[in-house]
């Protein structure tokens, strides 16, 4: 039928050289079974990677997971490569070890929203429902 | 290069994007394939003329031979001769949530930041047979795109999930050692639609034995054919295997583009024809039936059990005032 069949798309991706992802599995699962499209692309991406990826698969939100303390660094690079090539539409949160003083500098940067370890999936489901820009 | 597409709704934008191969146009235009937005036909009947120059590629196989990787391998192997390459890799959307995980570039990752390779993921969305409803039209936008090669990889395949001839010039069928004796081999669907049969992780023990099977199964086909299909051991792993992969894939071609390509094409237009009427005239029939008290009638009464679909069927198309040829619609 000619009916709409919109679904919202998710990258899942985890910068930097930590190699845990079990955080990012749940979330990748959670947000799945909440109906949406998850693109998973596992450990130690680059935020070249993250950024080309995110064009190529046209997501609607990003949700990067770190642990390994690179954030400050890493998260402003990833924001401004999506700026450079025009994904300023795409909401980006993020998850996993990031220090509270941390946080107004990344939502500067660009980042919408940081969630902490024992964040239950459906406050996160919630979340990007309501948030999602398309 | 750097022509920003962010808001882009301009149909016409959107087509010269993609006819100049911009990724950003490529990703918004498949999207817009995938939601069934209003504008997808438009935008299919400005490129379609463009389209018809990439070799299409079908991986396809039961989950967990390898497929991905395979697919990692093959398309580094094609950028070695300077190809550009379109990739879809397909996953199953959950009947239950309508959901999807989709992992295939966990295995691509050294492709994600190749100028010359696209890659899409893509959710069947309950769409049967191995391939989303969409998957063929994303394929034609890669086309048009000027790729040069266009791999698609199916969701990891049963015995009959076989779609992919349709959309694939050359199929490849990924197997793994020990997923079955010759009596496996020896079934229809999947091991019919093969131009290419790759026994993947053939490092393993046993690799040499499925493609004996293979061979011998392939051997026991009383059908004419006139492409004798090529049965290879390849290591997705390792790398072994993957030139000669990359070579039985040139003869396939070349074998094509002796008269085979122009009779694969009229079968596919047919095909893509069928599938176009039979959308289109169940949209119009069905939209314009129910809205009829007939409608709700007829689903009572088959649910009650006192009357078939069939008949059902055809007592509706009977009231409409001028039924429409719908006895040429079974495909």
């Amino acid at each position: 039928m000619s009916k709409k069949e919109k679904k919202i798309r998710v990258l899942i991706a985890k910068p930097g050289l930590d190699s845990h992802d079990r955080g990012a599995k749940i979330v990748a699962r959670a947000l799945r079974d909440a109906g949406m499209e998850v693109i998973y692309t596992g450990l130690r991406q680059t935020p070249e990677q993250i950024a080309e990826t995110a064009l190529q698969e046209d997501v609607d939100v990003i949700g990067l997971s770190i642990l390994s303390g690179a954030h400050p660094t890493l998260f402003p690079r990833i924001m401004q490569l999506l700026k450079k090539k025009g994904m300023t539409d795409v909401m980006v949160f993020a998850g996993g070890i990031i220090p509270e003083e941390d946080i107004p500098a990344l939502k500067k940067a660009g980042i919408k929203e940081v969630f902490g370890p024992g964040t239950p999936t459906s406050t996160l489901i919630e979340y990007v429902r309501n948030n999602v820009s398309k | 290069m750097q022509v920003f597409l962010t808001q882009v709704t301009d149909v016409q934008r959107l087509v010269q994007g993609v006819f100049h191969g911009e990724k950003r146009a490529i990703a918004r235009t498949i999207s817009m394939i995938e939601n069934n937005e209003p504008e997808a036909q438009k935008i299919i009947s400005l490129i379609y003329q463009k389209t018809g120059r990439s070799h299409i590629i079908g991986i396809t196989g039961p989950p967990g031979a390898g497929k991905s990787t395979l697919v990692e391998k093959l398309a580094k192997e094609l950028r070695n001769r300077k190809t550009t390459i379109g990739i879809i890799a397909v996953d199953p959307t959950s009947p239950f949530t309508g959901g999807a995980f989709l992992g295939d570039r966990v295995r691509m990752q050294d492709l994600s930041t190749d100028e010359g390779v696209y890659i899409r993921s893509m959710a069947t969305r309950n769409n049967p047979g191995g391939l989303a409803r969409a998957t063929k039209d994303a394929a034609h936008v890669l086309d048009a795109a000027g790729k040069d090669v266009i791999i698609i990889e199916t969701v990891g395949a049963g015995q009959s999930e076989v779609e992919v001839v349709k959309v694939a010039q050359t199929v490849v069928v990924v197997l793994a050692p020990g997923l079955g004796d010759d009596i496996q081999a020896i079934k229809a669907g999947q091991m019919e639609i093969g131009d290419i049969f790759v026994v993947n992780k053939g490092d393993r023990e046993n690799a040499d034995k499925a493609v004996t099977d293979i061979k011998a199964a392939l051997e026991l086909s009383t059908e004419e054919r006139r492409w004798k299909p090529l049965v290879l051991k390849a290591s997705a792993l390792t790398g072994e295997g993957i030139g000669e992969f990359v070579e039985s894939i040139e003869k396939h071609r070349a074998y094509l583009s002796k008269g085979a390509l122009d009779l694969q094409r009229r079968a596919n237009a047919e095909t893509e024809l069928i599938e176009a009427l039979r959308q289109k005239i169940t949209q119009t029939i069905i939209q314009d039936l129910r809205q009829k008290g007939a409608w709700v009638r007829a689903t009572e009464r088959i649910s009650a059990r006192e009357i078939d679909p069939y008949s059902a069927a055809d007592n509706l198309l009977k009231q409409k005032a001028k039924p429409p040829k719908h006895e040429g619609v079974q495909a």
